[in-house]
């Protein structure tokens, strides 16, 4: 399943994607959680009884400036969570 | 005193053109008593609340109500109303689970489950295994969800940060229109010129720009076929997010509203499907339909 955390306003399109079939059983012993400055991400049991990674609902409407430090700008040349997901389930929209 | 101000009649009693007609159902023709299993499905919503009972996995009775200002009230009212028109008591329902926005203040729920899961079973069963896409226009956000031909979900997106998009944006035209809710959808194809859409960005903006054009001179009905287009696009940015595949299917109060429908429909160049259920109990309906498998594996086992 592909889940979609984030939103659309005026001023574009922010959501973060999590690929939660290469989520479940994490090869890379869940880095994203300590990964993200902002410790935005969490381990819950979805409704199909699997064990994935969310984003923490407040973050899902402030995204556009909690992910900010970590974007080109704040001086990353990747970004942590993405780098830290080696199964490559998580991608950001923007 | 001013002779003017003096003679002016007092306000009319204000109306509340946006209250949507609540709605109870039970199916005559089946006897609750003689099933084997009794599931309950109630989604407390922002806006509405919805109680679906399910006897032996078929869709029996449902009843579906404006959410209050307390969440586990709404529960209760939800269910008691449906309860009521069939004589059944909570101790007969064998299984409850809670979805929506309150589904975790649903007292006597035995599990909660997410509202996108829950439209996606639900929609499933409307309109058979062919649904694939999903939009769910509920009343305070929006969601678009991909599922396989069992209902499970294969793909989400949900906007919950703005009314953009939602019933309760054509609420708040339909009280600005004074023109009842249930009204909007027909009256916004009686226009000579389909107007452009106005902001699909924001419901503030959209009723600022609402108020601007019946000022310009714009006709009642044209205002609302420009908010009606306004919503489509909005929606239809969402589900382009996700893409849409054949078997389109929606779920929501605004399923109701032949003005937007129509022109999602015309924008996304597919038909939605038809159903012979009230579009706004998919997610009470899923999560009853949920609560009857998780009893059918419990026996099982």
């Amino acid at each position: 399943m592909i889940a979609n955390y984030g939103y659309k306003d005026g001023s574009g399109e922010y959501y973060i994607s999590i690929d939660t079939d290469k989520c479940i059983g994490c090869a890379a012993d869940r880095a994203c959680l300590t990964a993200c400055p902002k410790q935005m991400f969490e381990i819950i049991t979805d409704d199909y009884d699997d064990e994935v990674a969310w984003i923490k609902k407040p973050n899902c409407r402030t995204l556009a400036y909690d992910c900010a430090d970590c974007k080109p700008s704040g001086g990353y040349s990747s970004l942590p969570c993405i780098a830290a997901c080696t199964p490559g389930a998580i991608k950001h929209s923007w | 005193m001013n002779a003017e101000v003096a003679a002016a009649p007092t306000a009319p009693e204000k109306k509340e053109f946006w209250r949507w007609q609540e709605n109870v159902w039970v199916d005559e023709t089946k006897d609750w008593k003689t099933a084997k299993v009794v599931t309950c499905g109630i989604d407390v919503g922002s806006v509405s609340s919805q109680a679906v009972l399910v006897v032996d996995g078929e869709l029996y009775g449902f009843n579906s109500m404006r959410t209050g200002n307390n969440s586990p009230d709404s529960a209760k009212n939800a269910l008691q109303g449906v309860m009521d028109k069939c004589g059944m008591k909570l101790e007969d329902i064998h299984y409850v689970v809670g979805t929506g926005y309150g589904r975790v203040n649903v007292p006597f729920a035995h599990k909660a489950i997410t509202e996108i899961a829950c439209h996606a079973r639900g929609a499933n069963y409307m309109g058979g295994n062919g649904v694939r896409t999903i939009l769910d226009m509920g009343g305070q956000d929006c969601k678009a969800i991909h599922c396989d031909e069992k209902g499970k979900v294969t793909n989400f997106l949900m906007n919950d940060k703005c009314a953009a998009g939602t019933g309760r944006g054509m609420e708040v035209i339909s009280d600005l229109m004074q023109i009842p809710i249930a009204e909007l959808g027909p009256r916004s194809f009686d226009v000579d010129v389909e107007p452009e859409a106005v902001s699909s960005v924001c419901v503030v903006f959209a009723k600022s720009e609402a108020l601007g054009l019946l000022k310009a001179g714009y006709t009642k009905n044209k205002v609302i076929a420009a908010y009606c287009q306004a919503m489509a696009e909005r929606v239809v940015s969402l589900l382009e997010r996700i893409g849409v595949e054949e078997g389109f299917f929606i779920t929501g109060g605004i399923a109701k509203n032949p003005g937007v429908v129509k022109r999602i429909e015309k924008l996304l160049g597919i038909k939605a499907m038809d159903t012979k259920i009230d579009s706004q109990i998919a997610g009470a309906l899923g999560a009853a339909l949920f609560g009857y498998t998780l009893m059918s594996k419990k026996a099982a086992a």
